[in-house]
Parts: structure tokens; C-alpha cells; sequence
């Protein structure tokens, strides 16, 4: 049977003012996190789909309509692409009401009509009782929600959130992160989230696309992203510390320092070849003394740092030093403070080897 | 009371603020966010009026009006007659002394209108006009009836620019401040208090309106 076409399907292309090089296809019903340091396109790529930015080359398709594609002189205005777009504080429209912001994007249906989605869909954000309210009556969260549902009273075709969360505090977040969620499963349309935020993007994500200098640098489920990234800069830029340099030694073994690490994947790499080896907290465990297995090490807890329910252990082996998370209150059972030596095991189907470009 | 002096004043302040208003607001949309080439100096030229004596501005616009210059020959060919000493002569001298309170108030409130929230009606489907009636108007009011304000009250008081075109002739170019000038030339403090007076009342009286009209529109509801 023949794969669905991507519902939203961008290839962008320029060497300045800001450089860009980006190809990205979205299913619908499929929620694509663009993550990245500032600058690294994010949001001009948002905006080259809403029809605000014009790229110097590049085609955008949502379905079988072309939105853009300069080499066929093809450039559909903003209004013309039904596009849901929340910008990053929202733009509200600060004169009108709650309603008249979501009624306005509807002009082109009857007025009753108009008012009646206008108030289902402020219903729909949990706002309904608040439809009299001017932005500046209304709190962050509820603003957001005010202009999710504008976004989404075209029926658009893309829905596009730039940095949804980012002017909630954290309180407000969750709850909204859970109706964002919702929403998602409800909708059948595509939908591109830009955030800086890694634990939003892995958990409101189905797939990530991490972008630095207007380049992909990898796309992928949240979980490849984080255990396997293609390069340092991905791993760095989803938060990983434990990035080791090592050595291939054969088709299953690499040396970290003076310990053999023995791995399922070398991700191409031949023996020899000077490697960075990711152990993401996910391989690693502690073990009682005595335990059996492979990647089975000795360390010491050179610091101990709890954070709430779980604690942050830096442990130090022969020149090599991993960071971990145990639940506090393993923590606690185990007795762990810093001096103290524990076994600890590396489970080879979670090393991950980065080869150095 | 001069009543006819009275009169024309108020024909052209009204006739002042009804043609300019448009074009300021064009003209200060365009310097908000347009790409205007030597915006600087654009700038500089419409606040020229405000800073330039209106004698000197006077002198000028009276030898660019005569029958002697092109411009004032074009304008004659226009109007059926030179615009000098002329209610038209006064009218467009008025409108160009008056283009810095018009346009100054308005592209400030223009520019204050976040570049998001034209992007946000774009998107939301609304046309360039549709978003300029419906979102840019409404959130430029203050500045429009600052501009309207202005624009009005400077005129009822303006006199060196208006003499220097139009002279003291009744019932054509004799506004009240020239009237009142005349008065007391002629030492009639009798009648130049009277005038002035009336003045002072109209202008307060007009700015209250103005400002009243700002407030209301500014907190009602926009329905859509």
C-alpha cells in the first residue's frame, strides 16, 4: 500500500540574511518539535510556512495545495494559506473581546455562524463564562488559550505554535501542556511546536527535529533523539552529559579511559576510529557488589545532590566521571553519600557511539 | 464680535482637519512601517513647519503661490484663481503648516501597534484593508483624535502664516486671531477681549469634545 503523502511538506533554501537550509515533511495527526539554540531558524521556518517570511529558494505543499515555490513564481499570501498560527506572546488583539479575537478570523461566514463556533471553540480551550474579556482582563494561560482557539476557527489545514508555554509560568504550564496534548489526539491535521524546551518537545512530541544555523542536524521520535543522537551537537543540545571520548577496539567493545565498554551498535564506526561514547542515565544502574554481567564498573560518589524526589549522583571513575538520577529514596535504602564506592552497570544496548565528523 | 472672522476660522479648521486627516494617516502608516527611501529626511521635511518662523514659512509659500511661480500658475489653473490672499491661498498654506501635528501623532500610535498583531489578523485571514479598518484604526484612535485635537486648535490660533498669505480681508482670509490683531491696532480692547475670549471658549470646548470622543471609543467594545 502506498505511504500517505506528508500533509505539510517544506524544503527551504537560502544563504542570507539568515541561512537556511531545511527540509522537513509532517504527517497529519503528527506533532513536530523544532528545537534548537536561539538563532538557529526555528522560527523563520514557522514563519516561512504562516507565509510571513519569504525564503530566497523553496517549495511549501500542505496537502495537494502549493503555498510556495519560487522556482514556479508560486508565493501564497498569509491569508490565502489557512494557517493556525499562536505566536510566541500570543498578539491578541488588545481592543476586542475574547469572542470578537476568535470571531475576527472567521469573516468570510454568517454572523451567527460566526459567534456560534467562536463561542464552541472558546468552550473547547475551557474559556467559555470568559468571552466578554479583553486580552489585559485575562491571565497568561487564559490568553494562550484565546489565541489557540483564533488559531484554529479557520479550520486551518497547519497548525504552527511558536514557543506556546514560554510566557506561562511554570504552574500554568502543565495544565496547559495536557490540553495541548488532547488536542493533539483530537486533531487531524499536521502540527510544528517551536521550543527550546526539551522536556516539552519530548513529551507533547511525536517526532523532533533539532535545527542549529538553519541546518538539520537530526530528525527523529523523541527517543531516538535523546539516546541516539546523530552528532555531539544534538546530544549537547538535548541535555546529555555523559559524552566520553573513546576508542573503537573491536565490532563490540570501545575503550572509555582505561575501561572496555562493551556496546550492541558501532552507528559505522571501525575499529580504531576515535569515537564519543553517549551513556545516557537510561544504561547506567547501580548494582549490589558481587553482581555478574557485562560493563560491570566500580566508582565513587564524588557528589550527591538532591532534587526533590529524585538525586543527582556525579560519579567518578578511573578518568572518567558519569552523572546519574536515582530516586531518592533508592538514594536513602542504598545509603549513598560522596566517598562512598558502588558497582554500577553499563547495559550495552544503551551506549551509544557518536563518530567525530 | 467679528462673526464673519468668526465664521471662517471655523470653515477652516474644519476644512483643515477633513483634508489632511486622510493624508496623515497615510503618510504616517507609510513612515511606520513602510520602506520609505530617506525616511530621515521625509521626517525632517513634514517637521519642518514646527520649527521654521511662520513668517519665513509664509514668505515662502506666498512666492510658490504667486501667479509668477509655476507652482503658483499650476494652482491658478486648478483653483480658476491664485491661491494668494485667498481662502484656497490660507486653506493649503493651513494644511501644510498643520502636516507635523497631523502626521507626528499618528505614526507614533502607529508605530506603538505591535508588528505581531498585523501578522496575527494576516494569518487569521484578514485582508490589508480589513486589517487596517479593523485592527490598525481602532488601535491608532488615541493618536487620530491627538492628531484631530491639534490639527484643530493650532489653526483657530494661527496667524503669522495666514497674514503673510491671505492679509486681514474680511469675510475671504480674516480669521479671529488677525481680527483680534487688528483690534487692538486699532486700540478696541473692548472688542479684542470679547474675541479672544470667545476663542479660548471654543477651543476648550473643542478639545473636551475631542477628548471625550478618545476616551469613550478608546474603552467601548469594538463589536465585528
Amino acid at each position: 500500500m502506498a505511504s500517505e503523502p506528508p500533509a505539510l511538506s517544506l524544503a527551504l533554501s537560502q544563504g542570507a540574511p539568515i541561512p537556511l537550509h531545511v527540509s522537513l515533511s509532517v504527517r497529519r495527526g503528527e506533532l513536530l518539535a523544532l528545537i534548537g539554540p536561539s538563532g538557529s531558524g526555528k522560527t523563520t521556518v514557522l514563519r516561512s510556512v504562516a507565509g510571513l517570511y519569504r525564503p530566497a529558494g523553496g517549495r511549501i505543499t500542505a496537502g495537494r495545495e502549493t503555498w510556495l515555490d519560487t522556482d514556479a513564481g508560486i508565493d501564497l499570501a498569509p491569508q490565502a494559506r489557512r494557517v493556525g498560527l499562536v505566536f510566541q506572546d500570543y498578539a491578541l488583539f488588545p481592543h476586542l473581546t475574547a469572542l470578537d479575537n476568535v470571531r475576527l478570523a472567521m469573516l468570510g461566514e454568517r454572523d451567527e455562524e460566526r459567534t456560534r463556533r467562536a463561542k464552541e471553540l472558546l468552550a473547547r480551550v475551557h474559556l467559555a463564562g470568559l468571552e466578554a474579556r479583553r486580552p489585559d482582563q485575562l491571565s497568561g494561560g487564559e490568553r494562550q488559550r484565546v489565541a489557540l482557539a483564533r488559531a484554529l476557527a479557520r479550520d486551518p489545514k497547519v497548525l504552527l505554535l511558536d514557543e506556546p508555554f514560554s510566557a506561562v509560568d511554570r504552574m500554568t504550564r502543565e495544565p496547559l501542556k495536557e490540553e495541548l496534548a488532547a488536542l493533539h489526539r483530537a486533531l487531524d491535521i499536521p502540527i510544528v511546536l517551536v521550543t527550546h524546551d526539551l522536556e516539552e518537545a519530548q513529551s507533547l512530541a511525536d517526532r523532533i527535529c533539532v535545527l542549529e544555523r538553519g541546518r538539520v542536524l537530526q530528525t527523529g521520535t523523541p527517543e531516538d533523539i535523546r539516546l541516539r543522537p546523530a552528532a555531539l551537537g544534538v546530544a549537547r543540545l538535548m541535555g546529555q552529559t555523559n559524552l566520553i571520548p573513546a576508542v573503537v577496539l573491536d565490532q563490540s567493545h570501545i575503550r572509555c579511559g582505561s575501561h572496555v565498554v562493551a556496546v550492541r551498535q558501532l552507528d559505522g564506526a571501525r575499529p580504531g576510529d576515535e569515537v564519543t561514547a553517549l551513556l545516557p542515565a537510561d544504561c547506567i544502574s547501580l548494582v549490589d557488589a558481587g553482581g555478574e554481567g557485562p560493563n560491570l564498573l566500580r566508582s565513587t560518589i564524588s557528589a550527591l545532590q538532591p532534587l526533590g524526589d529524585v538525586t543527582a549522583l556525579t560519579l567518578d571513575f578511573d578518568a572518567m566521571r558519569l552523572r546519574l538520577k536515582v530516586p531518592t529514596r533508592e538514594a536513602a535504602v542504598r545509603a549513598l553519600r560522596p566517598g562512598l564506592t558502588v558497582d554500577v552497570a553499563l547495559d550495552p544496548a544503551f551506549v551509544h557511539v557518536i563518530r567525530r565528523s | 464680535m467679528d462673526w464673519p472672522a468668526f465664521s471662517l476660522t471655523l470653515q477652516l479648521a474644519v476644512w483643515t482637519v477633513v483634508l489632511l486627516l486622510p493624508c496623515a494617516v497615510m503618510i504616517a502608516r507609510l513612515l511606520a512601517w513602510g520602506r520609505v527611501p530617506m525616511k530621515g529626511a521625509v521626517e525632517a521635511l513634514i517637521m519642518l513647519p514646527l520649527v521654521l518662523p511662520p513668517t519665513v514659512l509664509g514668505f515662502y509659500l506666498l512666492v510658490a503661490f504667486s501667479p509668477q511661480s509655476e507652482l503658483g500658475r499650476m494652482l491658478a489653473a486648478i483653483f480658476g484663481h491664485a491661491p494668494v490672499f485667498s481662502f484656497t491661498g490660507i486653506l493649503l498654506a493651513s494644511l501644510i503648516v498643520n502636516l507635523p501635528f497631523a502626521v507626528q501623532p499618528i505614526q507614533r500610535a502607529f508605530e506603538a501597534i505591535p508588528r505581531n498583531v498585523r501578522e496575527a489578523a494576516f494569518v487569521s485571514g484578514l485582508s490589508r484593508w480589513q486589517t487596517m479598518r479593523r485592527i490598525e484604526l481602532p488601535l491608532a484612535w488615541p493618536g487620530i483624535v491627538s492628531a484631530i485635537a491639534l490639527t484643530f486648535a493650532h489653526t483657530l490660533g494661527e496667524f503669522g502664516v495666514i497674514l503673510m498669505i491671505g492679509g486681514s480681508i474680511p469675510g475671504e482670509t480674516r480669521v479671529l486671531s488677525i481680527a483680534i490683531y487688528d483690534r487692538v491696532q486699532a486700540f478696541d480692547i473692548a472688542g479684542a477681549s470679547v474675541m479672544s475670549a470667545v476663542l479660548l471658549g471654543f477651543s476648550l470646548f473643542a478639545i473636551a469634545i475631542v477628548h471625550t470622543l478618545a476616551r469613550r471609543k478608546g474603552t467601548a467594545s469594538h463589536g465585528i
